[in-house]
């Protein structure tokens, strides 16, 4: 079932603190060459973005030291790790864990937003649209990160799968239903 | 006979999450003005459509493409081509709301399925029937404005099918006929296929307080520990004289799970879900309960007990007009 605030898990506040001393460039510069990735093995993505391809996105887990600011650009995308708000056409703000849940799909954005669990300014129909677009993609980051591991990619999925145990955190993209 | 469930699809994942969870039928549209729900982000291209198609049929799944926008003056043409490509992709039916354009599919698609979309606003048996006999309409999606004995009223009057939204989003105005999302952005779900359009809200949040804004009017403001509201106009909280109101109800959706027995028994055929603007994950979970509720029903069983209130706008639930009691 979808998520009520009180069951999305929080990031750990003392481990939130510790992030805050990680050096947020070679964060970015990993983002972007993981956004970038994404892009070449999911085009419809940013072709479902229409209009907004161009647009910015301040996406702000509310329970992190950061915010990450994410320019699709046509599809080069690239991704800034900061610490102050970026200037942006629309801003998506919720725990960490709401926010990677609504990438696998896990949660209903709609949702999450009328439990005001997730919050959306600015542009809206960009908002709408990266949701969107987001949705239908039906990514799984952390196989794509396991795939791009090589020979450590068996051990990498063990230890998402724990970490998900251990967390409650959505870190992979559900299997889907049964079929009837 | 078991009731058919048919669900809603914005996007191809959507589709395929709607057919794994047991969907009978989805209904989707173009990525276009020609349907009703022409949301940024949303909707399917020609080849996400015969994709999604020959997804649907190779598990026993029906599409219906919607094409239920009215067709601009001088510019017909993209609702003829998107009746053309419906039937090219393998569509099962296509839903339309505008006569002009029933009778274009007839004359030059007789052999495309054609069902009334609920923008038609056909709420009695002799327009029904119009339809039938002018345009070969098979079924009628009814509006959400009727009650249970109405529903069977006409279906006593007519060999139509009968289509009845059971769960979402809840428009309480006469379909098709609307204008308030015209009035306040210039764009209406009739014309553009967009009732209050994503590109004219705005939402502001100051110290936990959230304005909600449609074309610069604000619709809606709500405390901290309030369900944040999507803001249209007919749904909106509004101060008059000195009293605070909603129009006509609180910003709440549709859930009829618990009167399927009744519109059995009313003789519907299909029960609709709303909702071709949520995410695959909310496809996937109202899909698989309306189709344990039917198969209940079926088979003689009592009603599983509701689960969706949480997934709901205003995260509550009316019967709305099927009970009355809001009139």
């Amino acid at each position: 079932m979808p998520p009520t605030s009180q069951s999305i898990p929080q990031f750990p506040a003392h481990l939130a603190r510790v992030l805050r001393v990680l050096p947020l460039a070679p964060l970015s510069l990993s983002l972007t060459a993981y956004a970038r990735r994404v892009a070449k093995t999911h085009a419809g993505l940013f072709r479902r973005l229409g209009e907004h391809d161009h647009a910015s996105f301040e996406l702000a887990p509310t329970d992190m030291p950061f915010v990450l600011l994410l320019e699709p650009r046509g599809g080069d995308p690239k991704v800034t790790v900061t610490r102050r708000a970026p200037r942006a056409d629309a801003r998506i703000a919720g725990p960490l864990a709401a926010l990677i849940g609504l990438v696998h799909g896990a949660y209903d954005g709609d949702a999450l937003f009328f439990s005001r669990d997730l919050v959306i300014e600015g542009d809206t129909a960009a908002a709408l649209a990266l949701r969107n677009a987001v949705d239908d993609a039906e990514l799984d980051l952390s196989e794509e990160i396991a795939t791009l591991s090589g020979p450590f990619a068996a051990p990498m999925r063990r230890i998402v799968s724990f970490a998900q145990r251990r967390t409650g955190v959505c870190l992979t993209r559900p299997e889907d239903l049964a079929a009837w | 006979m078991v009731m058919e469930i048919v669900c809603p699809a914005g996007t191809p994942a959507a589709l395929r999450a709607a057919v794994k969870a047991g969907a009978h039928t989805v209904y989707c549209g173009f990525a276009d003005e020609t349907n009703a729900r022409n949301f940024p982000g949303l909707n399917f291209d020609r080849a996400e459509m015969r994709e999604g198609v020959a997804f649907a049929h190779a598990h026993g799944s029906k599409v219906l493409v919607a094409i239920n926008t009215y067709p601009r003056a001088g510019s017909e043409a993209l609702w003829h081509r998107a009746v053309a490509d419906a039937e090219t992709a393998g569509a099962d039916a296509v839903i339309l709301a505008d006569p002009g354009l029933l009778a274009y599919a007839a004359r030059h698609h007789p052999g495309l399925r054609r069902h009334l979309s609920v923008q038609a606003a056909a709420a009695n048996a002799d327009i029904i029937n119009f339809y039938a006999q002018a345009f070969g309409v098979k079924r009628v999606v009814l509006p959400r404005v009727l009650s249970v004995p109405e529903i069977a009223a006409i279906n006593a009057e007519t060999e139509v099918e009968t289509e009845v939204f059971v769960f979402g989003g809840l428009c309480v105005m006469a379909e098709g006929r609307c204008s308030l999302s015209s009035y306040a952005t210039g764009r209406s779900p009739n014309m553009n296929g967009v009732c209050s359009p994503a590109s004219h809200v705005e939402y502001h949040e100051d110290q936990g307080v959230l304005d909600a804004k449609l074309g610069g009017y604000t619709i809606h403001r709500v405390g901290r520990d309030d369900p944040a509201p999507y803001p249209t106009l007919c749904k909106g909280c509004f101060t008059a004289g000195e009293k605070t109101n909603h129009l006509f109800e609180d910003p709440v959706s549709l859930n009829a799970e618990q009167l399927i027995p009744q519109l059995q028994k009313a003789g519907v055929t299909a029960l609709k879900i709303e909702g071709r603007q949520r995410s695959r994950s909310y496809v996937a979970e109202v899909v698989k309960n309306f189709r344990a509720a039917v198969d209940a029903v079926d088979a003689g069983r009592p009603l599983p007990t509701g689960m969706l209130a949480r997934l709901s706008e205003g995260q509550a639930t009316t019967t709305g007009a099927y009970k009355k009691t809001w009139r």
